[in-house]
């Protein structure tokens, strides 16, 4: 049975702040060297998906720029591939406020193409999943919608408790709740924002949506359906990292600090396939100390980088020390300056013996491009 | 309009290189990993896409299985076009002959169809196994401004390592009137670095004589530039500046990529203009756990690294377990180096285990005689067991 990708790449885009100012929520930087869509485009990819639409809204030049023509990915096809669908904002409709509303948008998209099977996603989840597991799984149900989840009692603390669930002893969901302020009871499980859904009944909800103008998948659709047709939940049983807010992305991304984490999202399920930018092995020099940290590749180090993650082309002057800190591509660090608990967006500039030290727990960002 | 290319270029990369021993017994020397995340082969690519040359053959001959792999279709070089773009020509059988390349010039000369398909004025001819970056454009500039019909790279090197090269004497205009192979007693330091730009229609009519000669070794070298001079045809040296290595040997292919942890190495490999690309197999950052140390290394990614790494290039997902030590040394991808092993003054194949305790290659002051001691190899898929000891100058 063939499925096709959807990717919703602008959803939680508000939740990380300076971080989304100026991209989408599918194009954060993560991890060193990717950004978060990578996850959902290389997991749809090792799946056999052939056929991918990306729902943009705004901010997607940056996005747009990181997918080219999908080559990365092999989703530079004759047949099927990678589209980019901006906002379908002709006639009577705007720019959508919903996903439910967005998918107004894939419906071209859908019609022409040939899979019966569609699988939806956000980008704000970090994990490795074979969506042909969830698909059989799906079949053998006999599931009008299934949807991807995790045992609340499996989560971190921190994250948001967004849509929770509880199923009946069949495994089919009974009660919806979103963002409940008493999420982890026993049996309560998180939606994490993946469901595989017939075309079929999906066109029909977009066309439902439309006439009766309703907007939010999870609450207008999945929540008002749940007793009217069968959704099922389906449980994923490997690590996830949940970037819902700025401090959880900080923490997601130390998590990857810790080597088993590490290994499961980028060598026990295969590679994770991100745009190449044909750097330089990354470069320690003399006065280099390098201790628990992810250095990517283009990186020159001559300082100390501790518990912290260097995305590509960092430069680490001589004497500058760098801890539990995140620092994106191409920031040059000066000579003897101090950088704690902090996120730097790309190209940032810190001159020589400045200090930029933030909380742990509220780390300080610096915006794409400043100079200090 | 008519399609034709400019200028087109002819790459060699058909070398056994059995002087690096067990590193090429299964792959031919321009496959050969470089410098962490690099093979021999993507400088000269690189190089072509760099000036603006976008087609090239790839002459290939011996075990070429994994150089045709990682070649593709050109699309990490962007030598992936409709028209132009990267191209295997390995030999074939014709309607009355069947031969391998018998020699440089002959690989050429069975490709000729290849090339006037493309119709072009120039051609140049490159060897796959030389570390540099250059402007062949600037090359291709001078050879129309001399209105030459071959103009050669020279390279100015000293005086006592000249009568290991073929030297040009030139005149005060940079005319070659004299071309030595490997003399003994050289009359000038410009070596030549196997570049050659000859004007295609000239090239072709000297390739067609020498193949009628049966006497020839069919061999640029050796044949082709001496019958150009004899005749009395335009031949230039074109003075080439900055970072040159053949790196046929394994005291060459070692010193080469120890080269790289030079800051002051005349090739800049981190110039944005001017990228050396390579095949790209996407691997996640190196990690660098507590207890490391890594200083005056290269590291490229997708490592873990746990024990200490002095003056070494690490490449692709390799392991560095607690208390191992690497040391003048080049481990390529895949490599496993476990608790307490020491490697030192060592080139380590792809994906070798090197076990506990175990120590391959030997520091310079354990031998008397400097003669004696040189760098060692371990080939590609080899286990080195518990408290083995390879030697120094060794190959396993």
């Amino acid at each position: 049975m063939k499925m096709l990708g959807i990717i919703f790449s602008n959803i939680y885009d508000n939740q990380l702040g300076r971080l989304t100012e100026h991209r989408a929520m599918a194009s954060v930087p993560y991890g060193g060297r990717y950004r978060l869509i990578d996850f959902v485009l290389t997991n749809m990819v090792s799946s056999s998906i052939t056929s991918v639409g990306v729902i943009t809204k705004s901010n997607y030049q940056s996005l747009m720029d990181h997918l080219g023509n999908g080559s990365e990915w092999d989703l530079d096809r004759k047949t099927d591939g990678l589209y980019i669908l901006p906002p379908f904002s002709s006639g009577q409709t705007t720019v959508y406020k919903g996903k439910l509303e967005a998918l107004q948008g894939a419906v071209n998209f859908l019609e022409h193409a040939m899979p019966d099977y569609v699988v939806l996603s956000d980008t704000n989840i970090v994990m490795r999943i074979d969506y042909r597991d969830m698909l059989k799984a799906h079949i053998k149900s006999g599931a009008d919608i299934t949807m991807l989840t995790k045992n609340c009692s499996e989560l971190d603390e921190d994250v948001i408790r967004d849509t929770i669930v509880r199923c009946d002893e069949s495994g089919r969901i009974n009660d919806v709740r979103i963002l409940p302020t008493d999420a982890d009871k026993e049996g309560d499980k998180m939606g994490l924002g993946v469901y595989i859904i017939s075309k079929k009944l999906l066109m029909k909800i977009i066309d439902d949506s439309r006439s009766y103008g309703l907007t939010n998948f999870e609450r207008d659709c999945i929540q008002r359906s749940k007793d009217i047709i069968n959704i099922r939940s389906y449980n994923h049983e490997g690590s996830i990292v949940v970037i819902d807010n700025l401090n959880n992305y900080y923490k997601g991304n130390m998590a990857l600090l810790d080597t088993k984490i590490n290994r499961e999202l980028f060598v026990k399920n295969g590679p994770v396939y991100t745009k190449t930018r044909d750097e330089v092995p990354a470069k320690y020099d003399e006065y280099a100390v390098v201790k628990n940290s992810l250095i990517a590749d283009g990186c020159v180090v001559n300082g100390t980088v501790e518990n912290s993650i260097l995305f590509r082309g960092v430069k680490v002057k001589k004497g500058a020390k760098i801890t539990n800190s995140i620092v994106m591509q191409d920031t040059v660090i000066g000579k003897d300056a101090t950088i704690a608990n902090a996120i730097l967006d790309k190209e940032v500039k810190i001159s020589d013996n400045k200090m930029i030290v933030g909380d742990k727990q509220y780390p300080t960002i610096l915006a794409k491009g400043v100079t200090i | 309009m008519l399609k034709t290319k400019e200028c087109i270029a002819m790459l060699l990369a058909g070398g056994q290189g059995s002087r690096l021993g067990v590193l090429t017994k299964h792959l031919a020397k321009p496959a050969v990993p470089f410098g962490g995340k690099y093979r021999i082969i993507d400088f000269t690519l690189s190089n072509c896409i760099n000036s603006g040359i976008d087609t090239v053959g790839v002459l290939t001959q011996y075990q070429p299985l994994l150089l045709n792999d990682y070649i593709g279709n050109g699309h990490p070089w962007g030598l992936n076009r409709n028209y132009g773009g990267v191209h295997i020509l390995s030999p074939y059988t014709k309607s009355k002959t069947a031969e391998w390349y018998k020699g440089t010039a002959n690989a050429i000369y069975q490709n000729i169809k290849f090339i006037d398909n493309y119709n072009p004025e120039y051609v140049v001819i490159l060897s796959g196994d030389h570390i540099y970056k250059m402007d062949y454009s600037k090359m291709l500039a001078f050879h129309k401004e001399k209105q030459a019909d071959c103009t050669i790279a020279v390279l100015d090197v000293p005086k006592e390592e000249a009568s290991r090269f073929g030297i040009m004497n030139i005149t005060d205009d940079n005319k070659i009137y004299e071309f030595e192979e490997k003399p003994p007693q050289p009359k000038s330091t410009k070596a030549s670095m196997g570049v050659y730009i000859f004007t295609w229609d000239k090239l072709r009519k000297y390739l067609i004589e020498d193949e009628e000669n049966a006497e020839s070794s069919n061999d640029f070298g050796k044949n082709i530039i001496p019958a150009m001079l004899d005749a009395g045809e335009n031949l230039y040296a074109y003075l080439f500046e900055g970072y040159w290595k053949d790196v046929g040997t394994i005291d060459s292919l070692w010193e080469a990529n120890m080269d790289l942890l030079n800051d002051d190495l005349p090739m800049d490999l981190s110039d944005k203009k001017f990228k050396i690309f390579a095949r790209n197999n996407s691997n996640p950052c190196t990690l660098i756990k507590d207890g490391a140390v890594v200083k005056n290394s290269l590291m490229s990614e997708g490592c873990i690294v746990e024990g200490n790494v002095n003056c070494s290039i690490i490449s692709t997902n390799c392991e560095i377990q607690k208390g191992a030590n690497i040391l003048y040394s080049v481990i390529m991808s895949g490599g496993v180096v476990e608790e307490g092993a020491t490697v030192q003054y060592a080139i380590v194949g792809e994906n070798v285990v090197i076990k506990k305790g175990a120590v391959v290659g030997q520091l310079p002051g354990e031998y008397e005689n400097a003669d004696d001691w040189g760098v060692c190899v371990v080939g590609n898929n080899r286990v080195i067991e518990e408290n083995q000891k390879v030697k120094s100058k060794e190959m396993v």
